[in-house]
């Protein structure tokens, strides 16, 4: 066997959609760097569900985009559906969520990477970590051959150890049939690395010829269709879009898994693996939620390329026999033919509370990881962490601080914080409700909140960073134009009052108060509003949302400030708990074992009370 | 979390209605302008901000227009203060009610309760103690917040700590509803949901009114010992507990069976907060609504934590006293035997004989106001032993919960002001948890990851 040794940068073990991000981050940032892949086929597979998006998820691939990332741009050119949901509701709960052509998402990422200077991507299963002096040198694939580095970014997904699952069968692989990673682990644990066992699963794809779709309701796009990345032009995406159908499960279904159910692996406890609780498998759903006469069905399609449908909302790991039944009970599906039995799957991965903010292991430097390996689910929610850990990877090697984010600047701060912070017992998926500070974490202004970061970074390019500076001084002088302008109780005022179903007004009146009624908007006021420039849409945009919210946002503000004196109270790191003598056993333990970066971080360790706290303030005082 | 270090925090730094007077001390970045909110000078000029360090000033605290008491307010300007921030002092006459009201008049106007030991803390983190300190500072900050927790924990188990988890469970619940339908929209539709919001929120404001009316009539203060005054009518159980809460609050007549309810009173004594439930004398009647007052009064007594039986010395004991006497087996009791003033009937001795010395007995006068001494030293000894430190704490808390439940009043109008104004739902989680917090502290509790728990609990979520 021939030893090839060869010397790099930045290695990154995997090619889905934390590693494309991490890989793409480092090499534009001018270092070597090697991506490993178990598949060129499979670079940034989607192997569950073909959406990017989703409510906070949308957020996150925004947030990406506004720091230079891919996703956005990638999802912009292979959609073939687009909703913005929840509309009806506030700006901040707004959220972009796209159905992909999981074929072209995968070839237009492979072709992004190739064309990347600086990268090269490699089929090859990386097994061992070389660490010398807890330090990371290198990486060893199965052939042997060994890459020398000075960073390496994990990226291993759900590959590592994997079994997929159901019924009776297990297949030993990676998911949609993958070769899995059977080294990597190891390799970490003999570091000293826990490793923990994660559990998600899929539902059945279906071939479209055989569903009945006049049994089912038509989900189609919307009609003006709003892009992912704010590079990308609003008009080069308005296209034919592919629509959605929804059906609904029955008594008759839930009765063939009720009658099964000891035949599930999940139930059977072949399978130990924590599984996440906001996609339970349609086994869980009936069997935690009896009252529920149906649940949901949502048929999307995996491509334009082919007729494969994927069947939302019926994951499961019940036999074949029982999925096959199980299919054909719900309406359209009575003919059913599945290409792909439904599966689930058990991993490897890792407790991300071993890491820093900066997603580097406290043990080991030079190592980062990134993406499902680090407990979390998702695609979005891979692609944020894999471009905070190559953009970390990268300023380790240039000796500059890492690059964070708290949770007052973005869904990514908070997505990171929780993971190195909490104590998660199942796959982490971001959700609105976990951003404390969302109605200033909008998806409308990621590119206010962090495109000049990117920029800083040096993944925002000049062009695209004087734009943003244009765009944020309009907003602060429309803002202010239009706080400080007033409009008489005119005739004309008083019947576009009237027109919109609105007060009329006694005497002068700030035209931002007229913004800040309910049935007014910016917009809207543009008729009784003469002195007003012709503005871009996102402009106006931004300019009514703080108009009109200014009370709710301004709170908002306060309580951020109030939350950043905390984090800035940094932890030194050497610090020894084990000597403050005021600490609680319990949060002398869990500092010891979690060393959070800075007081913020520490009171948010369960375990950790507020009067630990304030000894640790004295302490550090004291220092 | 809030900022600990440097917002401005009261609290009652003197020992509460145990001396004449009583301070409410004020510190942090905004003490002198709380000052000149809540202060007014007889000739209503005077603006606490612009006196100079180390002065005293005589005025009245004034609550929208309404004065609560006559004062003197000291003012330190930083750093020449305790704190080494901008901190007044301000003397009242004392008294439980009055230093009580002084104090919620300032957090109304911008202080919020410091938390126990913070004074302390922010000295040293000042640089205001000296360093060798530093171990006992911590010390102190732990063990009260030790016992701030215990008191948390008992409340927890009352009937306060019920509600207060009920109304939780709602807001919760409501809370989880929205944010399942925000992350799940296909799922999970709000249509008409702001109606059933609207009235649910009407009811649980209602109940927090009547806890924060309750906070007023002082019934909320449930941390101190729980003492019930038993003994026939007429033995002068009302005069002693006016003398001991330095005001006329029961009627005292001489005419027998006068208190026909029970009242409670917060009272501190030998460094003690004691609840104290004055009864209606026990003796058989065929006054239906004083029999009522009697069952009461038996009913309190039994779970009391100390009973104070008020014996008459004047007159010979009866089968009443003999009744009381047999109740006061398995409980911690102090005999008084009243009207040490008048001729001895009944004597110290005859009682101890009666009682076989199980209880001890303080022989004491309403009238000419003896003997409160003794009673003083013999609660320090048998509930203290000498450890005294975190009596100002008692109090504290109450005030903080106070301040709570004032807050998730606050969230909760923010609520109703939001569905009025029509704003979309997501706006009403952000206050809806913020009155979910509120309340957890005062049973405290954190919110950790409870809303992402009830979402997953209660709703199906997900593909």
């Amino acid at each position: 066997m021939s030893l090839v040794e060869e010397y790099v940068d930045v290695v990154v073990v995997g090619a889905g959609h934390a590693g494309c991000e991490a890989a793409l981050a480092s090499a534009r940032l001018g270092m070597r760097t090697v991506i490993f892949t178990v598949s060129v086929d499979s670079i940034a597979l989607m192997p569950c569900n073909p959406n990017i998006g989703g409510s906070s998820k949308g957020h996150l691939v925004r947030e990406v985009d506004a720091l230079g990332g891919e996703m956005g741009k990638n999802i912009d050119k292979t959609f073939i559906q687009s909703k913005m949901l929840n509309q009806s509701k506030g700006p901040a709960v707004h959220s972009l969520r796209a159905q992909a052509d999981k074929s072209d998402y995968t070839r237009s990422m492979r072709q992004i990477l190739e064309q990347t200077e600086n990268l090269e991507i490699k089929q090859l299963e990386v097994t061992d970590l070389l660490v010398e002096n807890g330090e990371l040198t290198g990486v060893r694939t199965f052939s042997g051959s060994v890459f020398h580095c000075k960073a390496a970014v994990l990226c291993a997904g759900t590959y590592s150890k994997a079994r997929c699952i159901y019924g009776d069968v297990s297949m030993y692989t990676g998911p949609n049939g993958l070769a899995s990673a059977n080294h990597l682990t190891d390799s970490l644990r003999s570091l000293g690395i826990e490793i923990r066992r994660f559990k998600t699963g899929t539902p059945a794809r279906i071939a479209g010829s055989s569903i009945d779709y006049s049994k089912m309701e038509e989900q189609k796009g919307d009609e003006y269709i709003v892009p992912f990345s704010f590079t990308t032009d609003p008009k080069s995406v308005q296209k034919e879009q592919i629509s959605c159908w929804l059906t609904y499960t029955n008594e008759k279904t839930h009765e063939i898994i009720r009658e099964n159910i000891d035949r599930s692996p999940l139930y059977s406890g072949k399978i130990k693996g924590t599984g996440p609780r906001y996609c339970p498998s349609i086994e869980d759903k009936v069997m935690k939620f009896p009252d529920k006469d149906r649940h949901q069905v949502f048929i999307e399609p995996e491509g334009i390329h082919t007729n494969e449908m994927y069947i939302s909302g019926m994951s499961s790991s019940l036999p074949e026999d029982v999925q096959i039944a199980m299919y054909r009970s719900v309406p359209g599906l009575e003919q059913a033919r599945l290409v792909k039995n439904a599966y689930a799957i058990e991993y490897d991965c890792i407790d991300a509370r071993q890491l820093k903010l900066s997603l580097e292991f406290k043990e080991i430097s030079g190592l980062f990881s990134a993406g499902q390996f680090n407990g979390s689910s998702g695609y979005e929610e891979a692609a944020a962490q894999g471009l905070i850990a190559g953009i970390n990877a990268v300023r380790k090697i240039q000796r500059k601080e890492p690059f964070i984010l708290d949770r007052s600047e973005a869904y990514i701060g908070v997505l990171i914080d929780d993971l190195v912070t909490k104590e998660n017992i199942e796959p982490y998926r971001m959700m609105t409700s976990r951003a404390e500070y969302r109605l200033l974490l909008r998806q409308d202004n990621a590119d206010l909140r962090l495109t000049e970061k990117g920029y800083e970074v040096g993944l925002i390019d000049e062009e695209r960073y004087q734009n943003l500076l244009k765009k944020k001084e309009l907003i602060t002088s429309e803002i202010q134009r239009v706080e400080s302008t007033y409009v008489s109780d005119s005739p004309s005022v008083q019947k576009f009052l009237r027109e919109h179903q609105s007060t009329e007004l006694k005497s002068s009146i700030c035209l931002g108060e007229l913004v800040r009624r309910p049935e007014l908007t910016y917009d809207m006021l543009s008729e009784i509003d003469p002195g007003r420039l012709i503005l871009p849409v996102d402009v106006c945009e931004q300019v009514n949302i703080s108009i009109k919210y200014k009370g709710y946002l301004d709170r908002q503000i306060r309580q951020v400030e109030q939350f950043k004196k905390l984090e800035k109270k940094l932890i030194p790191e050497k610090i020894d708990y084990n000597r403050i003598s005021g600490l609680r056993l319990e949060a002398q333990q869990k500092l010891t074992k979690y060393r959070p970066l800075s007081i913020g971080q520490a009171s948010r360790i369960a375990g950790v009370s507020p009067a630990d706290i304030s000894v640790l303030l004295v302490y550090i005082k004291n220092m | 979390m809030i900022d600990q270090t440097s917002d401005t925090i009261a609290a009652i730094s003197t020992a509460l209605g145990g001396s004449g007077i009583g301070i409410i001390r004020v510190s942090g970045k905004d003490a002198l302008s709380v000052g000149d909110r809540v202060f007014v000078s007889p000739g209503g000029k005077k603006k606490i901000s612009e006196q100079p360090s180390h002065t005293v000033h005589y005025g009245y605290i004034l609550d929208a227009g309404q004065t609560i008491d006559e004062v003197l307010v000291s003012v330190f300007r930083a750093p020449r203060s305790f704190t080494t921030e901008d901190t007044i002092e301000i003397n009242c006459h004392g008294g439980i009610y009055a230093t009580r009201r002084v104090l919620e008049t300032v957090l109304k106007y911008g202080a919020r309760p410091a938390a126990p030991g913070e004074f302390t803390k922010r000295a040293f983190l000042n640089g205001r103690i000296d360093l060798s300190q530093a171990e006992s500072v911590i010390d102190v900050i732990q063990a009260k917040n030790e016992y701030a927790l215990q008191n948390s924990l008992s409340q927890l188990k009352g009937s306060l700590g019920r509600e207060i988890c009920e109304l939780r469970k709602k807001i919760l619940y409501h809370t989880a509803f929205i944010e399942s339908a925000l992350d799940d929209p296909e799922h999970y539709s709000l249509r008409g949901y702001t109606e059933r919001l609207l009235s649910e929120i009407e009811d649980i404001l209602s109940m927090i009114r009547k806890m924060i009316a309750s906070a007023d009539n002082g019934r909320m203060i449930k941390e101190g010992i729980q003492t019930v005054i038993l003994g026939k009518p007429n033995a002068g159980k009302s005069s002693i507990l006016n003398i001991l809460a330095g005001e006329e609050r029961a009627i005292v007549t001489d005419i027998a069976g006068t208190t026909r309810d029970t009242l409670e009173e917060s009272i501190f004594l030998g460094g003690i907060t004691l609840n104290v439930i004055d009864t209606a004398g026990i003796r058989s009647t065929d006054d239906y609504v004083e029999q009522i007052g009697v069952n009461k009064a038996w009913q309190k007594a039994e779970t009391a934590d100390l009973i104070l039986y008020v014996a008459d010395s004047s007159t010979l004991l009866d089968e009443n006293d003999e009744k009381i006497i047999n109740l006061l087996d398995g409980h911690h009791s102090i005999i008084l035997l009243n009207k040490s003033d008048l001729p001895q009937v009944t004597t110290e001795e005859q009682l101890c004989h009666f009682t076989h010395s199980r209880f001890p007995v303080i022989p004491i006068s309403a009238k000419e106001q003896t003997g409160i001494d003794v009673l003083e030293q013999k609660l320090y000894e048998m509930f203290y032993h000498g450890n005294l430190s975190f009596n100002d704490e008692i109090y504290i808390t109450s005030a903080r919960q106070k301040s709570e439940l004032i807050w998730a009043e606050e969230s909760l109008n923010k609520v109703l002001e939001s569905i009025s104004m029509g704003m979309p739902e997501d706006f009403f989680t952000i206050d809806l948890m913020d009155a979910y917090t509120a309340l957890g502290r005062i049973i405290g509790e954190e919110i950790g990851d409870d809303l992402v728990d009830e979402i997953f609990g209660r709703f199906c979520m997900g593909k």
